[in-house]
């Protein structure tokens, strides 16, 4: 059967995939791609016996919290997210993300929205999944512009959390925190490591376990698609709209 | 009925000074959009907008009419329509000053003055360039024996005083208290500015107070300088709970502000 998989719906499964230990997700600002994969692990872990709590901000519905905007943030703190979605105009090898913009700040040439609360997340979720669906050197790069959170920290600063995957359309990276570097993990089958070498602006190793990424099986698109999508377009009606036509 | 005395519209408008910190909400907190319309209308210059923690079609409108000398905010952007054009623009040719922060430490300098002490710590955000260009905030060792690790090093945030704030809510009921629900951070808004104002779509001639959950959900009428009823007054953004965003309205707005030309044709319309 030819499930015409689209691109975001594949995106969506592998970070599904990256959810499955979770006790609570939460997905910022901009986010449908993580709100989907958030929602879709969560319905999956109800055939796992399993409860996932997600909380997506820009929702009213699965959202939990009551004490106002700075709850997400005294709540990651507090340990209580187990997994964080964060993205990037640029994010280079070190797993520095720069969300403000390029050239040399503050006179910079292109003005992007600007840090979020990426600058605690980043220190305080254990498990940070980067995601930014453009896999090219100018996204990919050696150098950020600009740090708007780094990848790594001096050992005396307070750091539980911190990067642990990158995910593009093209690839999906581990972050070796030792090595303080990528290492390719999982590909797209369209893709070969020589051209995302080529596309990639930093250096990254090979995983030796590294395999194909897998196709979101018949089971997994019925889900998402008659069940997550709805719920989806709640909180974000254009994606929605755009993907599923609803 | 009321035992508070209703403003217009003009009367909050006329609140706001050149220079002032103005508190902004962020888009799912109930924006002040018709207030934002006069307020451009009436050519008020040297804003300094304080977002807590981020910005949308408002701050977007205000620097593009020129009415913001500086902005701290955590992000400015119009959320599924892209980034805020007249922002990027702004800054890219140096108009208007940017003070970068992140959404924790927007909520922490209120919250600082909520308290009324000079500073506020706060963890993560050590090593990032927003740390590094902020000369208002500073890094100490933590002097506590008994908590946190001894010597770690943690971010002190200066306490930020608003000079007004003004938002928009569902409804007050007679005594001029307003109905925020879950949106808490408009009371953190609230505690740490100097004036409040608030426009409502209604008030309801009930007391919230004699009731647990609506007492639960309400910012009291002592902190509120001033209230007035503005029909759909978050309109095209949403009000949590009451209508949704006008994404159509929304998406020709992101259209039109690419271009100075066209964010000028589309304020004409729509003042």
């Amino acid at each position: 059967m030819n499930l015409n998989i689209q691109r975001e719906e594949l995106l969506i499964s592998q970070l599904a995939d990256l959810l499955k230990n979770d006790k609570h997700v939460a997905v910022g600002a901009a986010s449908p791609i993580p709100g989907a994969a958030a929602l879709l692990a969560k319905e999956e872990a109800k055939f796992l016996n399993k409860r996932l709590r997600v909380t997506i901000l820009h929702s009213n519905k699965y959202n939990n919290f009551t004490d106002g905007a700075r709850e997400l943030f005294d709540c990651a703190a507090q340990g209580r997210i187990d997994t964080f979605f964060l993205g990037g105009v640029q994010i280079d090898g070190q797993a520095n993300i720069n969300l403000v913009g390029t050239g040399k700040y503050p006179k910079i040439k292109k003005r992007f929205p600007g840090s979020f609360g990426s600058a605690l997340m980043y220190f305080v979720v254990p498990q940070i999944v980067l995601f930014r669906e453009e896999h090219s050197p100018r996204t990919l790069v050696k150098k950020v512009d600009f740090i708007s959170a780094p990848g790594v920290s001096e050992k005396d600063v307070y750091r539980p959390g911190g990067p642990k995957y990158l995910l593009t359309n093209r690839a999906l990276f581990r972050f070796n925190k030792n090595l303080q570097k990528f290492s390719l993990y999982k590909i797209n089958e369209k893709e070969t490591v020589k051209n995302l070498i080529k596309l990639t602006g930093f250096d990254f190793d090979v995983d030796n376990k590294i395999s194909q990424m897998p196709n979101p099986d018949t089971n997994r698109i019925n889900i998402l698609r008659n069940k997550i999508a709805p719920m989806v377009s709640e909180f974000y009606p254009e994606f929605a709209n755009r993907i599923w036509g609803i | 009925m009321k035992s508070f005395d209703e403003l217009s519209l003009k009367e909050i408008v006329d609140e706001v000074q050149d220079g002032f910190i103005l508190g902004i909400p962020a888009d799912y907190s109930g924006v002040p959009m018709k207030f934002t319309k006069e307020l451009i209308k009436k050519g008020v210059k040297n804003l300094k907008l304080y977002c807590l923690p981020l910005t949308t079609i408002q701050g977007d409108m205000l620097i593009g009419s020129g009415c913001v000398s500086e902005i701290e905010a955590a992000a400015v952007t119009l959320g599924e329509f892209g980034m805020a054009p007249r922002f990027s623009e702004a800054v890219e040719n140096g108009k208007i000053l940017i003070k970068d922060s992140t959404c924790p430490a927007l909520h922490a300098q209120l919250q600082a003055t909520e308290k009324s002490v000079p500073f506020m710590p706060l963890r993560g955000v050590i090593g990032s360039d927003i740390q590094k260009h902020r000369k208002d905030w500073h890094v100490i060792q933590n002097p506590m024996r008994s908590s946190g690790v001894r010597e770690e090093p943690v971010l002190l945030l200066p306490a930020v005083q608003l000079d007004i704030l003004v938002f928009h809510a569902p409804c007050s009921d007679r005594n001029g208290n307003i109905q925020i629900g879950r949106r808490r951070e408009l009371a953190t808004l609230a505690h740490a500015s100097k004036k409040v104002f608030v426009t409502v779509e209604k008030v309801l001639d009930i007391d919230f107070f004699e009731d647990e959950l609506s007492a639960a959900t309400c910012l009291p009428a002592l902190y509120v300088n001033g209230i007035s009823i503005v029909k759909n007054g978050a309109w095209p953004c949403a009000l949590p709970g009451v209508y949704s965003s006008d994404n159509e309205e929304i998406k020709k707005y992101s259209l039109a502000a690419k271009t100075k030309e066209g964010f000028g044709e589309y304020m004409k319309y729509c003042l």
